[in-house]
């Protein structure tokens, strides 16, 4: 990948980030951030704690450009990242919220 | 034994409990109970800034000559926004930093109260990692963990912003927390780097490109050794100038925008880069598609996002360079390479680096050269942004790591004289030299009277062309000679500003001999500010142009 040469980054499809985070009220703005001051546009927020365990867990929906590989190594240096997996954009988790997002 | 504790307090031992004796900053009304337990501490010293950017570069300056993580301190709202130039520049270069900031108390904090800022918010683009601290025994955690992150795989700077009740909040401590360290990296890929040594001794041609990650990791010597073993020309980026002397029969210098021609045309020949602790930035690449258009890569880096960021590699390993230089150096065979060494000289005997004037003190490469014919290895040699850090770059015979201070990543003006006043608060035996322009130094040009307070061994280079140098070179080459803004219509007298601040001036235009009015200033003690003119139509050359290719360099 060429960061320099591919700004025009075409978009092939989307993608689902999952990703683990330590709860507290910083961590949303340290992930999203990352995506934001590179105008990378994240398409779909998720976010719950899981129990009582003191971790969260984000889900994203973004477009998937030739950046992607750079952005998941991105969200990986985070301090408040336990884990990181990528699935395809056909993931229940996000489909199964559209009826809420109807105009 | 168990002891009843302020949050200030705690935070100031913590601090004496890392090993910290000295620190920087300036106090304000939401930091003030830190500075009230920090002004009981006999361990600690504080060096009073004037300006909380000078306190972050002093802060810099420390770590940069160390390699350990170094402290500033600012108060919230201005005092905070006026540190965060110094940080990013930390960012920007790797440089372990801990930032500690007053907040206002928690209960006012987002009600635009005085002197309210989202320090936190602000600083997260521009650190490694931050915190808000909201409770005391928060800190016993807090504080040794941003030593560790700081310090820890690729080095960078911590914010830690403490609201004032949390300062003055009171707590038991029965037992204190280890001091933060590094943490060892995970061990490089042992099939990688067989790979690696089996490239490297296949290679017919191949260039090793040091970058600042080899001072950072302390493995300036490994590299030398690996270059001498394997036969192998090398270059380094700005950040990396030290690492191997200049005058290594197997150095090639800097690399990219202002390099010497023979060393880019050798780029352009290689087959093989080996890059260690480099991030192909765009200043050493040129135009990426044309940057070592035959070679096959090699990266090793301890940050897994500089892997594939700009450059694929071939090989790509993520570990602590000082580890895979040691493992790799057995594997790779003893060569010569006089073909290919043969060639490289060929190269610099028809494109070689020239100093034009360099035998007149006053030329700007003069200038340099004789500061440096006054000083030995020991000396410390930082500079400020514009042509002179780039002159400085080019003929400064710089031959030990951690020698070189200098803003690379995000080439801030300003940055020099305090990051030098911190070297020299660090180092007290070296002798510390400050090269800037008549542009930079005005950007902290208080710290003068710090570097005064504090008697520091610094001696200030004024290379004083009365110009924005840098933005005049543009101007001339790139923007049809139209000069704006560029040329300053009027100057201080700067010997009287430098004695009006409380230090030493010379004046070398005025000096009968020149090189004995410098030999005198440096071989004073204590700081001294040395004026020379110089001629602001002088260009940074070579040069490769916006956008060009490193091989197409313009100029001398
Ligand atoms: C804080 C900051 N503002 C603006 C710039 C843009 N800039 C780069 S070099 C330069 C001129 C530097 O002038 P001077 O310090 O006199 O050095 P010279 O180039 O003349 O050697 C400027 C304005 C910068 N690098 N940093």
């Amino acid at each position: 990948m060429n960061a320099t040469n591919h700004q025009e980054h075409q978009t092939l499809s989307r993608a689902v980030l999952e990703i683990d985070v330590n709860n507290h009220a910083g961590v949303m703005s340290h992930v999203v951030g990352l995506f934001s001051r590179r105008a990378y546009n994240v398409d779909g927020i998720l976010c719950l704690p899981l129990g009582d365990s003191g971790q969260s867990r984000i889900w994203l929906l973004v477009n998937e450009d030739q950046r992607l590989p750079q952005m998941i190594k991105q969200v990986e240096k985070l301090e408040d990242v336990t884990g990181i997996r990528r699935h395809n954009a056909d993931h229940a988790v996000f489909q199964n919220l559209e009826n809420f997002f109807r105009v | 034994m168990t002891e009843t504790l302020t949050g200030a307090q705690i935070t100031v031992r913590l601090l004496e409990r890392q090993g910290i004796r000295t620190l920087a900053g300036i106090p304000g009304g939401a930091i003030l109970p830190i500075y009230d337990a920090l002004g009981q501490s006999s361990l600690i010293h504080h060096v009073l800034a004037r300006h909380e950017q000078g306190a972050g570069f002093m802060a810099q300056g420390m770590a940069r000559v160390s390699g350990q993580p170094a402290v500033c301190l600012a108060s919230s709202g201005p005092g905070a926004t006026n540190l965060l130039t110094a940080i990013a520049d930390a960012k920007l270069d790797s440089i372990p930093l801990v930032a500690i900031t007053g907040q206002v108390p928690k209960a006012m904090i987002g009600t635009d109260a005085f002197q309210e800022v989202d320090t936190y918010g602000l600083s997260i683009p521009i650190t490694k990692h931050n915190f808000l601290v909201s409770s005391a025994e928060e800190l016993l955690e807090v504080i040794p963990r941003a030593f560790a992150i700081a310090a820890s795989g690729r080095p960078g700077p911590v914010l830690i912003d403490i609201p004032k009740d949390v300062q003055m909040q009171a707590i038991e401590i029965t037992h204190w927390p280890a001091p933060g360290e590094r943490q060892p990296a995970p061990a490089a890929d042992a099939w990688a780097l067989s790979e690696a040594s089996g490239m490297i001794n296949a290679a017919k041609r191949p260039i090793l490109y040091l970058g600042g990650g080899v001072v950072h990791a302390g493995a300036s010597g490994l590299a030398v050794k690996l270059a001498e073993k394997a036969g192998l020309p090398t270059v380094m980026t700005l950040m990396a100038l030290g690492a191997m002397p200049v005058d290594h029969p197997l150095s090639l210098g800097m690399l990219g925008m202002h390099a010497a021609r023979y060393t880019n045309l050798a780029l352009d020949e290689c087959d093989l880069l080996i890059a260690v602790g480099a991030r192909f930035d765009d200043r050493a690449t040129g135009k990426v598609a044309a940057f070592c258009p035959q070679a096959r890569i090699i990266h090793i880096d301890i940050d897994p996002a500089e892997l594939d960021k700009i450059k694929t590699a071939h090989i790509g390993i993520t570990a602590d360079v000082q580890e895979s230089l040691n493992r790799l150096l057995p594997a790779v065979a003893t060569n010569a390479r006089s073909d290919w060494r043969q060639r490289v000289d060929s190269l610099k005997a028809e494109h070689p680096f020239l100093m034009p004037d360099v035998d007149k003190p006053l030329s700007h490469f003069g200038l340099i050269r004789t500061v440096a014919a006054c000083l030995d290895d020991e000396a410390v040699i930082a500079t400020d942004v514009g042509q002179h850090q780039m002159w400085v770059a080019q003929a400064y015979p710089l031959r030990r790591p951690r020698q070189w201070l200098t803003s690379g990543g995000l080439g801030t003006m300003g940055f020099g004289v305090p990051a030098a006043i911190g070297a020299a608060l660090a180092e007290p035996q070296r002798t510390v030299v400050c090269f800037t322009g008549d542009g930079s130094i005005l950007m902290n040009i208080q710290e003068l009277v710090t570097a005064a307070e504090e008697k520091v061994n610094l001696k200030i280079v004024l290379m004083d062309n009365a110009t924005l140098g840098l933005v005049h070179q543009q101007q001339t080459l790139f923007y049809g000679e139209r000069l704006f803004a560029s040329q300053f219509k009027a100057s201080p007298d700067f010997i009287k500003v430098a004695q009006g601040f409380g230090i030493a001036a010379v004046d070398l235009d005025h000096a009968t001999n020149p090189c004995a009015a410098l030999i005198e200033a440096i071989s004073r003690p204590g700081p001294c500010l040395i004026h020379a003119s110089i001629d602001a139509e002088q260009k940074v050359y070579p040069m490769v142009p916006p956008g060009a290719a490193n091989r197409d360099m313009i100029g001398a």
